[in-house]
């Protein structure tokens, strides 16, 4: 037992070195991850310990990042591509959607394709427009790709060395927002707690289940503990993996609760709660007792910084929508 | 920048047929061996027997584009990309390669694959519908074919730098020291991925061999809609060498390709080589050229004839006589024969197996929809 103390930044990158001790084949690369670390120094001392060959600045070019990522892969090495922002990302969508997704496929399973896409995701930095979008549903859509996103220090730790080692193309999303929270958790532990793509009941509940990722996770245990002091019990569930779904989890939460809210900053139009409630209503139709409530984004391009605050789900609106689910 | 450099970079391309003073040539269009300074010592040790082979190659694969456009117009095929006109550009530079370099081709690289020792059937099976592609590129080194325009220079720079981090470039092991070579064409040139390939190639001294089929046609669009300046000129403004040759002259291609292969070996790359060449047929079997295209153009290219080039030389120079014509030509005809019979026996796979291969590790989504996909399948076999 080693209790530690560690930010979910600092756990990314702890998580990206165990990955490349264990694997010599396991190559990071990215814009300014080298001696800079990454403009939010998640690969920081990386290169110095692993040397430029693994752990590689590349180029001011996404599709650059990922195509060659690509060729890599095919040579035998599992990269760990880091875009810089969301927002930044698609200049990458071709060769992620129609090569890395595909590629698999496409030779009928003579060649994979390990390789990472890690995302910082977002909003709620005050930042200028791109750098706080949430594009998760554009990659969960695609099929071939698996999708992740880790909301606590210990899961970066873990899911982190998972998508490194999973076989299939990942793509990471990381809360930007997050990065500097703290949590305490056992370094020591040799394996992952939990699967990659498992959700995770984070507190147990009866009236109404809550599910999201990323940065609403910890907005919503504060709605749930809001909510208790009020009598109302909330189940939160962290989603962790977008594609593959782990519906079950949220099916069993859903058939105990009969309520569901669904939260997440990207816009309510085909977002993961459109996919979320449909699949709930099919599997839950006579256990709901409400229709699916969405606690998401506006169906708007990302506001100004300003208006930042009024555009993501923060507790009240979270509480407003278990209202809505309760009021049936 | 000086008015001389922007009057050398303005140069006007030269006119559909004129390769320019700077095109590399070692046989003319009338099969005539011309030398060069640079690239004759690459050529000096082909023995007869290594251009009548040449010559085979040329011919077997001509025919398998013919037959892949018959094919395509009896329904048997979706689509057919021609390579017409271009056999020259693909055998030369494919017949350059070494076993343990690696190739990332377009979807018109029927004959670089070819020579790599491809199944013939493995281009079919893309185009008739049974396969996205479908083979193992680590068997001959050849890659998929990749059909969005450009994506896999991106690919090739990034397998290059693999290689020189494996450290397998410039240890002077010809055995071990790799290259690979990229191909595309002249509309790709204008693609962000080829611009970017060219950027990390050059950044990560990448042993990659660029090689850019300027075939003058992007679709509809005359290669001048790409390009002020010759193709070749444009890889100095990334830094590293570019070579034109005549794409239509295997003998130079092999030269130039045998080179450029060996500075990318020594750790020179990366190389742009432009092949200058010309799409005798239409972009695809569902394009038609004669809206955008005259025929006169055609028409001279003909006098440009890849095969009848080496042909000449190989008559004149008592390398081959009628017997050897003749003989290859019946090659073609069982080969055509068997492609055919390849072709039309090809068994599409079972529904089923979509799901198999979308995933490297198991899925749930896959293994749910497989099963209701074979569920429903059964359910009228029980409804009869």
């Amino acid at each position: 037992m080693a209790l530690e103390k560690v930010t979910l930044g600092k756990s990314i990158t702890n998580g990206l070195r165990k990955a490349m001790e264990a694997d010599p084949k396991v190559v990071l690369i990215g814009e300014d991850i080298g001696k800079l670390g990454g403009v939010f120094r998640i690969t920081e001392g990386l290169q110095k310990d692993f040397g430029e060959d693994r752990v590689i600045d590349s180029p001011l070019a996404e599709s650059g990042i990922v195509g060659t990522a690509v060729g890599m892969a095919l040579r035998g090495y599992r990269p760990v591509c880091e875009i810089q922002f969301d927002g930044f990302v698609y200049p990458a969508f071709d060769q992620i959607v129609s090569q890395v997704a595909k590629m698999h496929a496409r030779a009928l399973g003579a060649v994979k394709i390990p390789m990472v896409i890690r995302i910082p995701f977002g909003g709620g930095i005050g930042s200028p427009e791109h750098h706080s979008e949430s594009p998760e549903a554009y990659f969960a859509h695609t099929a071939g790709l698996r999708v992740v996103a880790c909301s606590n220090p210990e899961d970066a730790h873990w899911m982190i060395q998972q998508a490194v080692a999973c076989d299939d193309p990942v793509i990471f999303f990381e809360p930007k927002r997050r990065y500097h929270d703290r949590a305490e958790y056992d370094t020591s532990l040799t394996s992952a707690p939990r699967g990659l793509f498992e959700a995770n009941v984070l507190r147990g509940g009866t009236d109404v289940t809550l599910v999201g990722y990323v940065s609403v996770v910890k907005t919503m245990l504060e709605s749930a503990a809001a909510a208790e002091a009020e009598g109302t019990s909330i189940e939160v569930i962290d989603l962790r993996s977008l594609s593959p779904l782990p519906i079950d989890a949220i099916v069993a939460s859903v058939r105990k609760t009969g309520r569901l809210v669904v939260v997440h900053e990207a816009s309510s139009f085909l977002g993961m709660a459109s996919e979320i409630s449909a699949q709930v209503t099919e599997q839950c139709f006579y256990e709901l007792e409400a229709p699916v409530i969405r606690v998401n984004g506006a169906n708007i391009p990302y506001p100004p910084s300003r208006m930042e605050e009024e555009f993501l789900p923060d507790l009240d609106r979270i509480l407003d929508g278990v209202d809505r689910a309760l009021a049936y | 920048m000086s008015d001389k450099v922007v009057a050398e970079l303005q140069e006007p391309t030269p006119a559909v047929g004129d390769g320019g003073p700077d095109m590399i040539q070692l046989l003319t269009p009338e099969g005539q061996r011309v030398s060069h300074p640079d690239y004759d010592k690459y050529v000096a040790d082909l023995t007869p027997e290594d251009l009548r082979s040449f010559y085979r190659d040329l011919v077997l694969i001509r025919r398998l584009d013919a037959e892949g456009y018959a094919l395509q117009r009896q329904g048997e095929l979706g689509l057919w990309p021609s390579l017409l006109g271009q056999e020259a550009a693909q055998v030369g530079s494919g017949r350059a390669l070494k076993p343990h370099d690696f190739v990332f081709p377009t979807y018109r690289e029927h004959g670089v694959g070819f020579v790599r020792g491809m199944d013939p059937q493995s281009s079919l099976q893309l185009f008739r519908g049974v396969s996205q592609g479908g083979w193992d590129p680590q068997e001959n080194n050849f890659h998929l074919y990749t059909i969005v325009i450009g994506a896999q220079a991106l690919h090739a720079t990034g397998y290059a730098m693999g290689v020189r981090m494996d450290g397998n470039v410039g240890t002077g092991d010809p055995d071990r020291d790799t290259a690979v070579i990229c191909y595309f064409g002249d509309g790709a040139s204008s693609q962000g991925d080829v611009n970017e390939a060219f950027v990390y190639a050059a950044s990560f001294d990448a042993p990659v061999v660029f090689f850019c089929q300027n075939n003058q046609w992007a679709i509809s669009e005359p290669v001048e809609k790409q390009t002020r300046i010759p193709l070749f000129q444009r890889a100095r403004g990334f830094g590293f060498p570019g070579v034109r040759v005549d794409g239509n002259d295997i003998l130079a291609t092999y030269a130039v390709t045998q080179h450029c292969l060996d500075e990318a070996r020594n750790g020179n790359g990366p190389l742009l080589i432009e092949a200058y060449t010309y799409r005798m047929g239409a972009h695809t079997t569902a394009d038609d050229p004669t809206k955008y295209r005259v025929s006169a153009e055609v028409e001279e290219w003909k006098f440009r004839d890849p095969i009848l080039r080496l042909k000449t030389l190989l008559a004149h120079e008592g390398m081959a006589d009628e017997a050897f014509f003749t003989r290859i030509d019946e090659e073609a005809d069982q080969f055509a024969a068997e492609l055919r019979e390849g072709c039309v026996t090809m068994e599409t796979m079972p529904g089923e197996t979509m799901w198999d291969h979308v995933y490297a590790e198991d899925h749930p989504v896959m293994e749910a929809e497989r099963a209701a996909y074979l569920a429903y399948k059964a359910s009228f076999e029980e409804a009869n």
